[in-house]
């Protein structure tokens, strides 16, 4: 019974916290438009969360790319079909590891630094002293921030899967000897623009939700410093479920 | 929302109750603040002094009650009216609250550039002056990472008055001051008031310092005005607990020892 009500009363609670984060959505939106009149304040998130985030990302996505490389190579040559490797690295990449791992990537990079940013300047009363400048926080402090994230995280994406294939074609062919035309033909032969579109709408959705949690939690932290290191743990537990859940929803839905 | 307010006050609070949980915080406080004046809000800590002027700038709400300000009633403006009223109030927060990442002209030139379209050459004068009016136009390039706690009291001063409000709210504007700083702020507090024809409502428990510059005094203790008056009239208080709070008595009605079990039982007591 405990346990039944324990888990009753956790449910209730993270439906609560759901509709929560779905009406934060809602102010945000309501605030975009003006958010779109100052490209600055957008651009110089974009820096902050995308730009900053490249080295990571392409780090990671090469040694992605290579390992994917490494495995796709051992299990094709048992079947004596290496020369579709290309084919298949492109499809995992772009169709599944690709907007997954750049939107968990992401979140531990990206998500963390926005939530704890916004989050301290609840702790010191900076969102505060704005709300009584007459100066809507969420207009010009969370909305250039989530608009940003939303954008980086595709194009992110579009990166980590270039760095990805690069990855696996160094292994692929100039290590193990596979045919570089029939690495890129295949690949070309294989994907098809669908497959490109069901990577760039994961893409999309997983940038909004992980931009969305990160401002979310720094907004609604408690304002100290546990609060602040709280709500940056949250930030990467709840992506990281969040962009999994997702990624399953949109597959389940596009095949 | 317009309401009836005497001529003279810009703020009048009536029947305001507010609770946070289970914990009353007022209980049908009232008070009336004059235009043109220094009031000063004392009390015992966490009596809720930093809660009222929330309500002041709509930032809480009460359970109940009147907060007018300025003829408003501010709990019922609709979001662009509460940012309108806003934009006639300045705010000086405890900590100082300067954007971390905006130099000291920046944060003043921060609420002008949000809520005006003034063009950069009369922004970068108008900042000036209002740093020059603290005695920081030096400082204008520092970032607020390399200011003393004195001059971070002192930009965000000048980024509360910036736009030149009709009322500025100063929340603890002492604490943790060296003795010089706190000389400087007392002044400007004064100056101020008196050169620009602001009202003013200092939030302190620093008895001595305040009753140097408040023209009025309300002493709140258990939710409700306990005693107002001119700073030298509370000091003849016939309450206790106004007299004790403006001596510094150590023990009176407010005790030295939090409420616990006897003394002696405790420690001759099984653990």
């Amino acid at each position: 019974m405990t346990l039944f009500m324990q888990l009753q009363g956790s449910l209730l609670a993270s439906m609560r916290k759901l509709g929560a984060v779905v009406l934060f959505l809602g102010e945000i939106l309501a605030q975009c438009p003006a958010a779109f009149t100052r490209p600055r304040l957008i651009s110089a998130q974009v820096h902050n969360a995308g730009v900053l985030s490249l080295v990571i990302i392409m780090t990671s996505a090469f040694f992605v790319g290579m390992v994917i490389g490494l495995q796709g190579y051992d299990s094709l040559a048992r079947l004596r079909q290496e020369d579709i490797l290309g084919a298949g690295v492109a499809l995992t990449l772009i169709k599944e590891l690709g907007p997954v791992v750049t939107a968990l990537l992401f979140a531990g990079r990206a998500g963390t630094a926005l939530a704890s940013e916004i989050g301290l300047m609840r702790a010191t009363d900076q969102l505060a002293a704005m709300e009584v400048m007459a100066i809507d926080p969420i207009r010009r402090i969370v909305a250039p921030r989530f608009v940003g994230g939303a954008i980086s995280v595709p194009l992110l994406t579009a990166v980590f899967n270039a760095i990805g294939i690069l990855g696996a074609w160094f292994i692929g062919v100039y290590i193990m000897g596979v045919d570089g035309g029939a690495f890129w033909s295949q690949m070309q032969e294989y994907v098809d623009p669908s497959d490109i579109g069901e990577g760039v709408s994961k893409s999309i959705v997983f940038g909004i939700a992980a931009s969305l949690i990160a401002v979310y939690e720094g907004y609604n932290c408690a304002p100290t410093a546990e609060g602040v290191g709280m709500a940056t743990t949250r930030t990467v537990v709840t992506t990281s479920i969040a962009v999994l859940i997702l990624d399953y929803m949109i597959t389940a839905f596009l095949i | 929302m317009k309401a009836a307010l005497a001529a003279d006050n810009l703020i009048e609070i009536s029947g305001l109750r507010f609770s946070r949980g289970s914990r009353l915080i007022f209980d049908g406080l009232e008070l009336a603040i004059p235009r043109g004046s220094i009031t000063a809000i004392m009390g015992p800590s966490g009596t809720g002094k930093t809660t009222l002027l929330r309500m002041f700038t709509g930032q809480l709400k009460p359970d109940a009650g009147s907060v007018l300000v300025a003829g408003q009633e501010v709990p019922r403006l609709s979001r662009s009216d509460l940012y309108a009223l806003r934009r006639r109030m300045g705010m000086l927060f405890q900590n100082s609250a300067l954007l971390t990442d905006f130099s000291v002209f920046e944060n003043v030139a921060f609420p002008v550039r949000e809520n005006t379209d003034l063009p950069e050459r009369l922004l970068r004068n108008l900042v000036l002056t209002k740093l020059q009016s603290v005695g920081l136009r030096g400082a204008a390039n520092l970032m607020p990472s390399e200011l003393s706690g004195g001059m971070s009291r002192r930009v965000a001063m000048a980024r509360a008055m910036v736009l030149d409000p009709e009322l500025l709210l100063y929340d603890e504007p002492f604490s943790g001051l060296d003795p010089i700083s706190l000389g400087v702020v007392l002044r400007l507090i004064r100056l101020n008031n008196d050169a620009l024809g602001l009202t003013s409502i200092v939030v302190s428990h620093d008895v001595a310092e305040i009753s140097h510059i408040a023209d009025h005094c309300f002493v709140i203790s258990e939710g409700k005005v306990i005693a107002s008056g001119r700073p030298d009239e509370l000091a003849d208080s016939e309450s206790e607990l106004v007299r004790q709070f403006m001596t510094g008595a150590v023990d009176g009605p407010v005790p030295f020892h939090y409420p616990a079990p006897d003394y002696r039982q405790q420690l001759l007591g099984s653990s």
